[in-house]
């Protein structure tokens, strides 16, 4: 990681300048608010360097846990590995989110074990659902777990250290060759949730899928997206935080700052690189550099955001 | 490795079992479909009124066959698969609900 001036007050730091501040390797994401502006720390050791004022939370994404082949026969292993990582944390964040896929195949065991790890953080956990949280035959697993208050197939908003925070679920209802899928109805809801609201807020939106375009190709985005961020136009300081393709990636787009986080499970081929996005067995030296968290934190003041990955390893 | 004469009689046994059986399926044959890497393979596949299709899942990662209105899989996990007989002649077009870039086509003829 390259350290540019995160911390110059008074002259602020370019978007484009803190997304070179990024890292690419992550456990989870460390997130913290500055300026009413959200950025991201590197969970562990970055994030612990920075010492973090204000209100900081969490990202972690895909555990998949039930999954067992080859990439990576034991994810409940590497959730837990996760964890401990954001326990050994000297400050702890206000929350977790979860961008979805927190189990493989939906099955009431797997999101057991997946709770009974989480838990061990002693954090509040805000969920949005991943297409391999609706697998079960009546859909219903997920709903009733994390979906209690939540609108439509789950999706819902809430309101943290002067932060609008906006869970969406873009993996219900899918179309034949397309994409991601928000729907009429979740649009019409984001709509009302924002009106009224201050531009100046500082939002956060979360939703399993990104919402961006990365790679048609293999079905990494979403279908109507584009109408969801129009609704954020005007807003000083929008991120989006997405899981899905189990790798970091991130773009800036004007007040926007499109974020993706690792998987706890294991990691998916570069855009293109291989034959399909699907799982990628590494040396088994290398898995934990490919798995992480994310640490992103809010500090009142005057100064854009950064976002931060840190690896289980590495 | 010599062959004894019980081994050579139990091939000619069940040479003539599958012949036996590939004689009664000559009107509706089973053919399969592949999951492999994101992909049905082949993409598209024609087949005769009567005839059955199997997908199979080859990925490690879960997948469904879904045709509006015409057929449904359950999640196929690793090595899962799923069947359907087509009665009625004409293309159904298909794609996985998990991974909608995934998409395949059956011609009945």
């Amino acid at each position: 990681m390259s350290h540019h001036d995160h911390n110059d007050e008074n002259h602020g730091v370019s978007r484009r300048k803190v997304l070179e501040c990024m890292t690419w390797a992550g456990t989870g994401v460390l997130w913290t608010i500055s300026g009413g502006v959200p950025r991201s720390l590197g969970l562990v050791d970055a994030a612990n360097a920075a010492e973090p004022a204000g209100m900081s939370f969490l990202q972690i994404s895909d555990s998949h846990v039930g999954f067992d082949k080859p990439a990576n026969p034991n994810a409940l292993g590497t959730l837990e590995e996760a964890i401990n990582k954001i326990n050994a944390m000297p400050k702890k964040p206000s929350f977790m989110i979860h961008t979805g896929d927190i189990s493989h195949l939906s099955k009431a065991s797997e999101f057991d074990d997946a709770d009974r790890i989480i838990s061990q953080a002693k954090l509040d956990v805000h969920y949005v659902p991943g297409e391999h949280d609706f697998l079960d035959e009546e859909i219903k697993f997920y709903k009733e777990r994390y979906g209690k208050g939540a609108k439509g197939a789950g999706w819902y908003s809430f309101d943290a250290g002067g932060v609008h925070f906006i869970g969406l679920v873009n993996v219900v209802d899918l179309k034949a060759g397309g994409l991601g899928n928000l729907g009429a109805e979740q649009l019409e809801w984001l709509e009302n949730d924002l009106k009224g609201r201050s531009k100046s807020t500082p939002v956060v939106v979360f939703a399993h899928i990104p919402l961006w375009t990365v790679y048609p190709q293999w079905g990494w985005g979403t279908e109507d997206g584009a109408r969801a961020l129009e609704y954020l136009k005007g807003y000083g300081s929008v991120t989006v935080l997405n899981g899905h393709i189990h790798q970091v990636m991130q773009k800036v787009e004007g007040s926007v700052t499109f974020h993706t986080a690792r998987s706890t499970a294991f990691p998916q081929p570069a855009p293109g690189a291989a034959p399909s996005p699907g799982p990628m067995k590494v040396a088994d030296d290398k898995l934990r550099s490919m798995l992480g968290v994310a640490s992103i934190n809010f500090k009142m003041g005057n100064q854009p955001l950064a976002i931060i990955d840190t690896p289980l390893q590495g | 490795m010599p062959f004894t004469a019980f081994r050579g009689l139990g091939f000619a046994v069940a040479a003539a079992v599958v012949l036996q059986l590939g004689g009664a399926e000559a009107h509706a044959e089973t053919v399969t479909v592949s999951i492999d890497n994101f992909t049905f393979a082949p993409t598209e596949l024609k087949v005769k009124v009567g005839d059955t299709v199997t997908w199979t899942n080859r990925d490690d990662i879960p997948h469904t066959v879904v045709s509006a209105g015409k057929f449904r899989s359950k999640t196929m996990d690793t090595d899962g698969a799923f069947s359907f007989t087509f009665a009625t002649a004409g293309d159904y077009k298909y794609f996985c609900s998990l991974h909608p870039h995934m998409t395949g086509m059956i011609k009945v003829e």
